[in-house]
């Protein structure tokens, strides 16, 4: 049983509509938090494209989120903001290349195989921009001005306002999350999670199972990259370990915490973590032993993540506790070859 | 003579030392059910997956409809009109068996990977999706999930699926193991029906169906071709009788 | 390059490839008999250099820092495999992910605490210190001379068990085929269980045995981890045989790729798994799934 759905809309239309008068009462710390938790429930809910409804646990998805921050930062002047409408298309541009790079080696492995191919060539991006000049080495770069959004010499939106950018993220995570939906959706979306429940049958049916799988991949990392442009924009700082597999690792976490099998899940995944840090990292000095712990009981407690927990609430006696094909349980072991 | 929708030439495929198929040529006519049988590990299944394009043969070639698909994967393929069913039953377990086969229509539709619209509300798909289901007889069951189908059950889920994607082949790797006499007797019927207007492959131990419906008969051992030709003529010749078929079982 | 500097920095290709393969050879071992993919096997190997630092501190002695570090990783992996590792067998990949990455983050922090996160060094055996004068102005270290030694030893050791022993046939069976080797009637519950101790036993060692030459830092089992996964990948999931192969291979492109192109040594390691998995998807000596 999952909750009734009047009760479920009505709720996302509260917190919509909180979402939206949150900078009219925070302080400025919550609205970068709350733009920062934002960006990082995109990313999530893009990999959850790959992880939960593709069947394939990627461990680079992390490295597309900073490479585009990269692109940014490489595509900054140094004495004015780069201009939205080339620097960001060109770093999705860069991601997508990256992406069909990386997703047409690994995608002919499967299961173990493609975790490791994608742990290594997330590392990759990583080693390129530790070791080589490029951007600076392992020090990182500044970007000392954030992208201008200019039409006619008249600037729409001013990205270094802190109100400005919370609803930059919240409309580009809005953005996502309807580009998502309508994807698992759609004709492609079905087929994707055909090939994820079934490759053989989904493949003799006539389903090109390699393109349909790259294409999500792809369109996944873009998605990330619009996330990871704004956050290198909102710190302006980026560094390699923005594109380390431990953010691929935590990006993973926020999926299977918030339930992989819904869009939203992941997206209140990537809140409850971010918040769980920040409460932890502010009262106890050594939280990551805490989230550790938590992140092994999430493994054997919770496999369905938070959104189960939710069905849990409202399902009457007969519904059974664990399904077995629900949540974590699902992705990986089907896309065995 | 009817035309030729399947035609291998010289398929050989080896595993390490073993020659799981051995020079294996065979044509499939539309309007026609060609069987293969032979005893366990005669390669049958493995020539399936070599005309199905999940495996690539070391030699040999294959045409659909005259042309030369040996290099083409299996979705490929599918989509120039083979359908296949496997030995070991493969179908999507989690949904419903409408769902099946709603998946199935969907893989030959020109919107098979659109990126909008909703995949559960287009009419046409639905509507060949229902089709195949009555076609194959478990339309009753549309909504049941399809792992809660009967082992049979599931089995006819698998052919409707096939036929929901409209194939002018089809491959059957022993649709009839492990059903029950009436689920078999029902399954029978149904591939004897099909082969109106397709061109059919049917590989199975069961010598009763296999002489009820073959109109052409090709005998494997061992990887090779023993033996091909009308079930009459394959019927009659000793080579077949001493190398599978037994004589008491004639 | 002379000759002499070549020589030098073969032998260093060759011990970096040997280190690697000992602690892969963990892990693809880990990987093939339990078909778990255990993201915590660098973490036991930075745990090793830390329990060298720490034993041979208190002690004074390498050896018994090599003894007591070793015991205590076999002991944690028994303790890890009862309690957690043992109800992950036969669940996806995903589960396996979290729970080791679960894991890292619980090593890290308990070294941090036990050990804070500075950088560290341990000295070697007094009778292996010291170098050997190759020419006037190069010489070698002694105890990367030993290490090899050990290395090769150990390599001859893990080979020997597993093509001479019935613990080996066990263990090949079982990377061949887990339903086969349960009709023989074989207990996998305590096989799996030693297999992921032993294997956790030789990350630990890796970390121990170079602690000597290389500092001891919290970052370590990163890169570690990373090398020993394009090892796997590189030779194949459950192939020792494989993982020599693909360590010295990565020893090698390491090694020389700092030396002729510093720049971008290490993404030429990533480049030749990428040639390779183009080449042979499951690896050079992994077999076809
Ligand atoms: N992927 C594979 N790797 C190695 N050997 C294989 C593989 N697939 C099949 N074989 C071997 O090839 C031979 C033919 O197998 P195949 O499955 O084609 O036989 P079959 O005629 O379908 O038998 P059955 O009637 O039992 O289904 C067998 O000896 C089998 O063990
Ligand atoms: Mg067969």
């Amino acid at each position: 049983m999952t909750p009734p759905r009047a009760l479920t809309r009505s709720l996302l239309a509260a917190l919509l509509m909180a979402a939206l008068l949150l900078p009219m009462i925070a302080p400025t710390y919550y609205l970068q938090f709350f733009a920062k938790a934002m960006l990082l429930a995109i990313v999530a809910a893009s990999l959850n494209l790959v992880v939960g409804f593709g069947g394939m646990v990627s461990l680079c998805h992390g490295a597309f989120f900073g490479l585009a921050g990269y692109v940014l930062a490489l595509a900054s002047p140094s004495s004015s903001g780069a201009s939205l409408w080339t620097s960001l298309p060109l770093a999705l541009l860069v991601v997508a290349i990256a992406a069909a790079l990386v997703g047409a080696l690994a995608l002919r492995t499967r299961g173990i195989y493609f975790i490791m191919a994608t742990l290594a060539f997330g590392e990759m991006f990583f080693y390129f921009f530790h070791d080589t000049r490029v951007a600076n080495g392992s020090d990182g770069i500044y970007i000392y001005f954030e992208p201008e959004i200019v039409i006619a010499g008249w600037r729409l939106v001013d990205l270094g306002n802190k109100t400005s950018f919370y609803y930059v993220a919240l409309a580009s995570l809005l953005l996502a999350i309807i580009v998502i939906s309508t994807l698992v959706r759609s004709p492609f979306g079905a087929a994707l999670m055909a090939a994820r429940d079934n490759e053989q049958r989904a493949r003799s049916l006539g389903f090109p199972v390699f393109r349909i799988r790259l294409t999500a991949f792809v369109l996944a990392a873009v998605l990330a990259g619009i996330a990871g442009y704004f956050s290198a924009s909102q710190f302006g700082f980026v560094a390699p370990q923005t594109l380390g597999w431990h953010v691929s690792a935590t990006l993973l976490i926020m999926v299977v915490l918030g339930g992989m099998k819904s869009v939203l899940g992941p997206v209140f995944g990537a809140f409850v973590l971010l918040g769980l840090e920040e409460i932890l990292k502010s009262n106890i000095e050594h939280w990551k032993l805490i989230e550790g712990v938590i992140v092994i009981a999430l493994v054997f407690m919770l496999p369905g993540g938070l959104q189960h927990l939710a069905q849990l609430a409202f399902s009457d006696r007969r519904a059974p506790a664990g399904q077995p094909g629900s949540g974590a349980s699902r992705a990986g072991r089907q896309h065995h070859g | 003579m009817a035309d030729i929708v399947l035609s291998a030439r010289h398929l050989t495929k080896r595993f390490g030392g073993l020659v799981a198929v051995s020079d294996v040529s065979i044509d499939v006519h539309r309007d026609e059910i060609h069987a293969v049988i032979g005893p366990n590990g005669a390669g049958k299944s493995t020539l399936v997956n070599l005309l199905s394009g999940e495996i690539t043969p070391g030699e040999g070639s294959v045409h659909l409809a005259g042309k030369d698909m040996t290099a083409r994967s299996p979705d490929q393929r599918a989509r120039a009109g083979l359908g296949r069913s496997y030995q070991k039953t493969t179908i999507f377990p989690d949904v419903s068996v409408f769902a099946n086969a709603r998946l199935a229509a969907q893989a030959r539709s020109p919107k098979a990977l659109r990126f909008f619209g909703d995949a559960g509300r287009d009419p046409v798909i639905n509507a060949q999706a229902a089709a195949a289901l009555s076609e194959a007889g478990i339309a009753a069951h549309a909504d049941t999930p399809a792992r809660h189908l009967s082992h049979g059950g599931q089995r006819q889920l698998e052919i409707a699926m096939v036929l929901a994607t409209t194939p002018s082949i089809l491959l059957l790797d022993e649709p009839l193991a492990g059903m029950g006499p009436a689920e078999a007797q029902d399954m029978i019927a149904l591939v004897s029906r099909l082969r109106n207007g397709r061109g059919i492959l049917l590989v199975e131990h069961d010598m009763d169906a296999v002489f009820a419906l073959a109109d052409r008969l090709t005998v494997m051992a061992d990887g090779h071709v023993i033996a091909t030709g009308t079930p009459a003529q394959v019927r009659a010749d000793p080579a077949v009788r001493v190398a599978y078929l037994g004589e008491d079982c004639l | 390059m002379d000759i002499a500097t070549f020589s030098v920095q073969l032998l260093n290709a060759v011990q970096h490839g040997l280190v690697l393969f000992l602690v892969a050879s963990g892990l693809t071992l880990v990987f093939g008999i339990l078909g778990v993919i255990n993201l915590a096997h660098g973490a036991f190997y930075m745990l090793g250099a830390y329990l060298a630092y720490w034993i041979a501190g208190y002690t004074g002695s390498f050896a018994l820092a090599l003894v007591g570090g070793v015991a205590i990783a076999f002991l944690l992996g028994l303790v890890l495999e009862e309690a957690f590792v043992k109800r992950l067998i036969g669940r996806d990949h995903l589960a396996q992910v979290l729970l080791s990455y679960g894991l890292i983050l619980v090593i890290d922090e308990v070294r941090q605490i036990l050990f804070g996160k500075d950088v560290h060094s341990v000295a070697p055996p007094a009778w292996l210190q010291g170098s050997i004068e190759l020419t006037d102005v190069l010489s070698y270290p002694v105890y990367r001379l030993a290490l090899c030694i050990a290395c090769l030893v150990l390599a001859g050791i893990i080979f020997f068990i597993i093509q001479k022993t019935r613990l080996g046939m066990i263990l090949r069976a079982g990377a061949e085929n887990r339903d086969m080797t349960r009709a023989l009637g074989i207990s996998f519950d305590r096989v799996n269980r030693y297999v992921f101790a032993g294997g956790i036993a030789l990350a630990a060692l890796g970390g121990i045995l170079v602690a000597p030459i290389s500092t001891v830092f919290p970052g370590m089992g990163d890169s570690m981890l990373i090398l020993s996964f394009v090892v796997v990948v590189l030779g194949g999931i459950g192939s020792v045989a494989g993982a020599a192969f693909g360590a010295l291979l990565i020893g090698l492109t390491d090694t020389f790729g700092k030396v002729f192109f510093p720049q971008v040594s290490s993404i030429l390691v990533y480049l030749l798994m990428v040639i390779i998995l183009l080449w042979r998807p499951n690896g050079l000596l992994g077999r076809a799934s």
